[in-house]
């Protein structure tokens, strides 16, 4: 996943699980009954691990912009030896 | 967020803390509750009523316990726990409680009873106080939930005596 792409897991990692707890809490005290809030509130956690920690394509879609290595080579790493090396030189 | 392993432990961390808060507001619902209980006791018959071997006094009485615990009843509730006790005052003890049968009410269904029983457990004194005494029969209840705070009430009957003579 790109930069993007984990906040927007993130996000709606904690979105979908908060709306599915209340929406489990809702039924559950409806309907009278513990074991339904429960066996929602699971399921809802499934769908939300299925939509978010794998990594789908739309995760994907910022792409990050290495530098591109025939670029690189064009400015190479400046040398810190120079004085050692010229010294060196005048010897010989 | 930078791996499957790391965005999965994230995930169900955050689904086990929501989940306590859910359980949380579970049991704080439970004061919603609006509680309107009632019971009758009464006292059949004495069987029999005895000096033991160790020299202390006992009883033992034929009772009829009818109670309607419903509205106890919410969403959050495991079972209700209910006991029946004698309760006394001797020179010894300003407060002697016995207790004399208890029930675990699984349902909704089942709180609503009248049970024709001989008292469950001894009816025995710390020596030989009983002769006459006047007592209160008290029916206590434990409404346990499944998630949170248990809530424990009781419901007083006064007017009952023993016999005056060993039988």
């Amino acid at each position: 996943m790109d930069w993007q792409g984990q906040k927007l897991a993130e996000q709606l990692m904690q979105i979908l699980l908060l709306a599915f707890a209340v929406v489990a809490f809702a039924t559950g005290y409806a309907f009278g009954s513990f074991q339904t809030m429960l066996l929602t509130y699971t399921s809802g956690v499934v769908v939300t691990a299925l939509i978010t920690v794998p990594n789908w394509p739309f995760f994907n879609r910022h792409h990050l912009k290495w530098l591109d290595p025939s670029e690189a080579e064009k400015h190479p790493k400046p040398q810190t030896a120079n004085s050692s090396s010229r010294k060196k030189a005048s010897k010989k | 967020m930078h791996s499957f392993v790391y965005r999965a432990n994230a995930l169900l961390t955050f689904a086990v803390m929501v989940l306590a808060f859910m359980c949380a507001m579970a049991s704080l619902s439970d004061n919603l509750n609006s509680l309107s209980p009632s019971a009758q006791l009464q006292v059949l018959n004495v069987n029999w009523f005895q000096k033991s071997t160790q020299g202390n006094d006992e009883v033992s009485m034929t009772l009829n316990i009818s109670a309607n615990l419903q509205s106890l009843f919410t969403w959050n509730t495991k079972q209700v726990f209910a006991f029946l006790t004698a309760e006394y005052e001797t020179p010894k003890n300003s407060l002697n409680q016995v207790s004399l049968w208890d029930g675990i009410i699984p349902s909704k269904e089942h709180a609503k009873f009248s049970i024709h029983t001989t008292n469950k457990y001894r009816f025995t004194d710390q020596g030989c106080n009983l002769l006459g005494k006047q007592y209160n029969l008290t029916l206590h209840w434990h409404v346990m939930p499944k998630t949170g705070k248990m809530f424990a009430d009781k419901l007083v009957m006064t007017g009952f005596r023993l016999p005056e003579e060993y039988r």
